[in-house]
Order: C-alpha cells, then sequence, then structure tokens
C-alpha cells in the first residue's frame, strides 16, 4: 500500500509540474508584453522588462518563479488590482470558495446517498418514483437555473436568506449557494447508489446473507452498502471537478468573492492578468489532482481487494 | 396402395389463430439493430426526448427564418415629433393585443432590454447551441474514436505512451485549459469549440479503446488478419462497425455535456458576446435583470433545460436498448 501510495504521488506531483511548466512556457513565449506599452517610451519598457526579468532565458525564469512559489509567494498580478500580492487575495477567495465548496459536497454526497438508499429500498413504489423525478431534473437541468430561482424567490421574494453571500454571516449566506451546487452531485450520487444497490440486493451474496437469517439494518450495512460504495465513489471524482466548474457560476451569482470569480475576473476582463491565470491553474490542477488521489486512497479502504491488487502489482 | 398425388397449395398453411398470438415473439431472433430500434421506440422516456429535440431543432431552423425580425435588430419607431422610441422591454405579446405605439407587433417572448426580440434571439441561441451539439459528435466520433481504436488496437509501448498521455491530459482541469485558450483566442464561438477540442474526445477514447481491446481478440479479426489484411481495414472496418453500439450512447452523453459548456462559458462572459446570442449569454442578459424583467429569463431557460432532457433521455434509451439488462425485459 505505501508503495503504491508513493508510486500515486509522485506520478501527481510529475503531473502538476507538467502542467505548470507547460502553462508557464505558453504565456511566456506569447507575443507581447504584460503591462500597458502604448504610452511607454522602448527604454521604460526595456527597464520594466529587466525589473520583471522577462529578459532572461525562459528556463532561468521558470526556475525562478518556483524558487518563488518555494516560499509561498505566486508574485504580483499584472492587471488586476492594480497589480497588488497575489498571494493573500488568493488565500482568501481560496477560504470562501473552500467553505463552500466542502458544504457543498458534504451536502451532495449525504443527501444523495440517502436519497439513493431509499430509492433501492422501495423500488417501484412512490418514493423510487420521486427520487428519480428529482435526479433527472438535478442532471438535466444545468445547476445555475437553480441558483437563479433559489435566489429569485428566497432571497428577492422572499426576503429569508441574504441575496449575496457574504462570510461575516457564513451560516445563513452559505445555504443556498452551497446547496444548489451540491444539486448536480446529489443527483448523480442518489441514482448512482440506487442502481448498484438494486444489482447488489440481487446478488447471490445477499442471498445468502439473508438465507442466515440476517435482515433490515445489518444486511444493508454489512453486505450491501460497502459493495455499493466501491462504483459510487468513482463517480464522486468527475463531480468535484464539476463542482470547480459550478462554483465559477456560483460566485459570480451569489457574489462570492471566491476562486472561480477570480479566475473569470483574470480571463473575462479587458486585459488578461497573466500571473493570475497561472496561478490559479496551478492552484486548480493541484485540488483537482490531489482529489484524485484522495479518492484512490479512499477507494483502498473501502475495497480491500484494491488494496491487495496495488500490493502485488 | 398408393395415395393420389396431391400438390400442396398455399391455403393448406395458414395460421390456426388468425391474430397470430402463437407466435414467439419473446424468443423469435431478430437483427440487432431491429431488436435496438424495437427497445428505443417502445420506451416513453426516449421518445418524449427525439420529439423534444426534434421540436427544437425545428423550431431553431424555422423560426429565425420566418421572424419579422433579425435576432440583432434594435426594434425602433420614429414618432410625429421625430423622436425615436425603442422597443425595449416589452413584456410579450401579440399585435393589435398590446399598447403604445408598439401595439401592431408581435414579441412572442417580449423584448430584451436593448429592444431586440427575444422570441428571434432565443431560437437564434438554440441554433448556437445544436452547432455546439453538432462539433461534439464530430470531436466524438473523429479525434476519440481514432485515439482509442488506435491505442487499444497496438497496445504494448503505443499503449502504455497514449495512455499515459492521457492520464496527464485528463488530469488538467476544463477550467485550466479554458483559460489557457483565452490567453491565445478572442472570446466567441471560437474559443468555445477549441474548449471542446481538446477536452471532449477524452471519455469517447477510453471507451474505444476498451471496446477495441474486447474486439481484437475475436476469431474473425484473426481471421481477416489470416487472409492479409492490414491494420487500418481491420481497426476501420471489423473493429469499428461492432463498436458503434456503445459509442452513440457516449455521443448521446457528451452532447449535454458539450452544451453546458457552451452556456456555461457564455454565462461567464467568456463564450459568445454581444451583440451574437446563444443560450449562456441571454441567460446572462436575463440574469442582471432577473429583479426588473424576471421573464426575460425563462424562455432561455427553458429551452437549454429541455434541450438538456431531451438528449439525456435519448442517451439513457439509447443505453438500454442497445445493453438491455434482463431486470429491464
Amino acid at each position: 500500500m505505501t508503495k503504491y501510495l508513493a508510486k500515486r504521488l509522485l506520478l501527481s506531483l510529475l503531473t502538476l509540474f507538467i502542467i505548470t511548466f507547460t502553462l508557464f512556457v505558453l504565456i511566456r513565449i506569447m507575443p507581447g508584453d504584460p503591462f500597458p506599452v502604448e504610452r511607454m517610451s522602448a527604454e521604460m519598457i526595456a527597464l520594466k522588462r529587466l525589473e520583471l526579468g522577462l529578459d532572461k532565458p525562459i528556463l532561468v525564469q521558470f526556475a525562478d518563479y518556483m524558487g518563488m512559489l518555494a516560499s509561498g509567494d505566486f508574485g504580483n498580478g499584472t492587471s488586476l488590482y492594480n497589480g497588488a500580492p497575489i498571494t493573500p487575495i488568493l488565500l482568501t477567495c481560496l477560504e470562501n470558495s473552500f467553505k463552500i465548496g466542502v458544504l457543498a459536497i458534504f451536502c451532495g454526497t449525504t443527501v444523495g446517498l440517502f436519497l439513493g438508499i431509499v430509492a433501492a429500498l422501495n423500488r417501484g413504489k412512490f418514493l423510487d418514483g420521486l427520487c428519480t423525478v428529482f435526479s433527472i431534473f438535478g442532471v438535466c437541468v444545468p445547476s445555475y437555473v437553480f441558483m437563479i430561482f433559489l435566489q429569485y424567490f428566497f432571497a428577492y421574494q422572499i426576503p429569508f436568506f441574504p441575496y449575496f453571500f457574504d462570510p461575516g454571516d457564513f451560516l445563513l449566506s452559505a445555504v443556498m449557494p452551497s446547496l444548489s451546487l451540491s444539486l448536480l452531485s446529489m443527483s448523480t450520487v442518489s441514482r448512482f447508489t440506487r442502481n448498484e444497490m438494486i444489482e447488489v440486493m440481487a446478488s447471490d451474496y445477499v442471498k445468502l446473507a439473508e438465507s442466515k437469517g440476517l435482515y433490515g439494518f445489518r444486511l444493508i450495512r454489512a453486505h450491501v452498502l460497502r459493495n455499493a460504495l466501491i462504483p459510487v465513489v468513482t463517480v464522486i471524482a468527475p463531480l468535484v471537478v464539476d463542482l470547480l466548474t459550478g462554483a465559477m457560476v456560483m460566485e459570480k451569482i451569489y457574489g462570492v468573492n471566491g476562486v472561480g470569480k477570480l479566475m473569470v475576473d483574470a480571463i473575462a476582463g479587458d486585459g488578461i492578468d497573466y500571473n493570475y491565470v497561472l496561478a490559479l491553474s496551478m492552484v486548480f490542477s493541484a485540488l483537482y489532482i490531489g482529489a484524485m488521489l484522495a479518492l484512490d486512497i479512499l477507494y483502498g479502504i473501502i475495497d480491500p481487494r484494491i488494496r491487495l491488487s496495488a500490493k502485488e502489482g | 396402395m398408393e395415395t393420389a398425388s396431391y400438390t400442396p397449395t398455399a391455403a393448406d398453411f395458414r395460421f390456426l389463430r388468425r391474430d397470430g398470438a402463437n407466435i414467439d415473439e419473446n424468443f423469435a431472433s431478430q437483427g440487432y439493430w431491429k431488436g435496438v430500434v424495437r427497445h428505443f421506440s417502445r420506451n416513453k422516456f426516449a421518445v418524449t426526448g427525439v420529439i423534444l429535440v426534434a421540436l427544437i431543432f425545428l423550431f431553431a431552423v424555422l423560426a429565425p427564418m420566418v421572424s419579422s425580425y433579425s435576432y440583432q435588430e434594435i426594434v425602433s419607431v420614429t414618432d410625429s415629433h421625430g423622436k425615436e422610441l425603442v422597443a425595449s422591454s416589452l413584456s410579450p405579446q401579440i399585435a393589435g393585443a398590446g399598447e403604445g405605439v408598439f401595439a401592431d407587433r408581435t414579441f412572442l417572448f417580449g423584448t430584451d432590454d436593448m429592444g431586440r426580440d427575444l422570441w428571434t434571439r432565443v431560437w437564434q441561441g438554440a441554433r448556437v447551441s445544436l452547432l455546439i451539439a453538432f462539433v461534439a459528435i464530430l470531436i466524438d466520433m473523429l479525434i476519440g474514436t481514432s485515439y482509442g481504436l488506435i491505442s487499444g488496437f497496438f497496445g504494448g509501448l503505443v499503449d502504455d505512451a497514449m495512455q499515459r498521455f492521457i492520464e496527464i491530459a485528463g488530469s488538467i482541469p476544463t477550467l485550466v485549459i479554458i483559460s489557457v485558450l483565452a490567453i491565445f483566442m478572442d472570446k466567441g464561438i471560437g474559443l468555445v469549440i477549441a474548449a471542446l477540442l481538446v477536452t471532449e474526445w477524452i471519455g469517447m477514447s477510453k471507451i474505444a479503446r476498451a471496446e477495441c481491446l474486447k474486439l481484437k481478440e475475436r476469431e474473425y479479426v484473426l481471421a481477416s488478419r489470416t487472409l492479409g489484411a492490414g491494420s487500418a481495414h481491420i481497426i476501420f472496418r471489423q473493429i469499428l462497425p461492432n463498436t458503434i453500439g456503445p459509442m452513440i450512447t457516449q455521443v448521446m452523453f457528451s452532447i449535454p455535456v458539450a452544451i453546458f459548456t457552451e452556456a456555461f462559458l457564455s454565462f461567464v462572459g467568456v463564450g459568445i458576446v454581444l451583440p451574437g446570442c446563444s443560450i449562456g449569454s441571454l441567460i446572462e442578459a436575463g440574469f442582471n435583470n432577473i429583479t426588473i424583467m424576471p421573464y426575460q429569463i425563462l424562455p432561455p431557460i427553458t429551452v437549454l433545460a429541455l434541450l438538456m432532457l431531451g438528449f439525456n433521455l435519448i442517451g439513457d434509451g439509447f443505453r438500454e436498448a442497445l445493453a438491455p439488462k434482463l431486470a429491464d425485459m
């Protein structure tokens, strides 16, 4: 297991490094300068380039950048926030996004699992139909439709929740953003759990357990759920990524000062802030790769067979 | 004793029961595709999906052509004082039933804040979504399929290298790819298509590879090889036709993803920009005015939701029809 983990960790770091390097080179070989050149004389441009270290070879620049990163410094923005240092802004945004994201994942998986189990145990009955309709809608209707309607009805028409997200009033103002963000994962997880549970419940070993006299909650927990959960864990990985994408829209709608909004600001404005794009891309990739790694480990915990085969391989 | 010679006529062979109930339909052999079509057309949800998509397609093609406004046109009249009045933010109305200077105009979905006819714009936006759907099909079919088939067929070192590449490419979040593309390209439909081009094929290539690994061990491939067929012939003429089933399902599911990607990009302001329009940009415009004119957001959202629902239902229908599980029978 340790060897397998070390291998996975190394591969993840390598991937992250390749992504960062490619992005860095791509951005550096772009024609033009990352600062407004219209009102600058040739000497000023040369001076500015010297100051930013743009005159050095790309590889040296990359090494410098890596050195900076090692000390936790992402450098300064090129156009956003008048070129203020990126790190403190990024940290604030990360905190906001992270809180809502974790809440959304938690909400999505627990409620999704619950709905899936309820639907599977009531297969073919009214509750099952209700859960199916809900999951179809959750998958088909883009989450931002829910976000807009939630906001319109429960913050504007009935002013119960705050219209915008406010870190100072986290509990109340995070309800709608995280709930609407979790709808996609909720419905996907519930649909998957339902189908897996039904398949497992029809299997021979569950029939054996039943004929031994096991029933009710113990049967479900010990024999059905554990086996049904394995494939469910695999769908959570892509959902974490969707969450990142969803967060971009969610942050725009609820006015959250988060990484998604920061990314939109960096690319959708008039000028593109290269340093923000670079920093955010790294953060996103690291989050994504980290989530994949975590899920791989989780997979091993749930299913001992995978642990064993990893030990051999 | 010799029996009289008798030639049987058609009348001697008839069904005992006229209604044909004694024909065994459950276990009768039938062609693969015939079975698929039958299974599919019996699925109420799948048929609903087909109807939804067909209707939206029809409106998207016809509505902008028939409409008396173009989707970019700002509707205005000059009144008796020579002042120009713009038909901005009108509620839905049909000719003769409205009020004011625009009483004789028809705006089925009303007009937006700039005075453009929303009916025309929504269907123009649906055109963009359908174009994106078409692009997604092409990407899946051309890039994803070839990549997966080649990787699966040749195996060994080629497969290893191609799979490592996918592993790395697959672990780059779509958002990062889009932002890098945004650096190099102008905002617009080109950016959306480029983003799809880079990300959409991975899922399909995995499925094509898995199918190919399964099929290449079959006898008919060996037979073809023995007869002297080259790799290209085997891949595209022997293996490809047999992988069509799972591929159609995959294509059907990647269409809504592509449509959503466009709507999402346009919504955050990286996709289609004004005065062009797509479902995403219309939703964004509606969202910005939601507290003043909440009805403006309804048409694009409904069309988007129905389109996604339609394609998802078709995909589900295909999946069940192509690989019916015993439980569904």
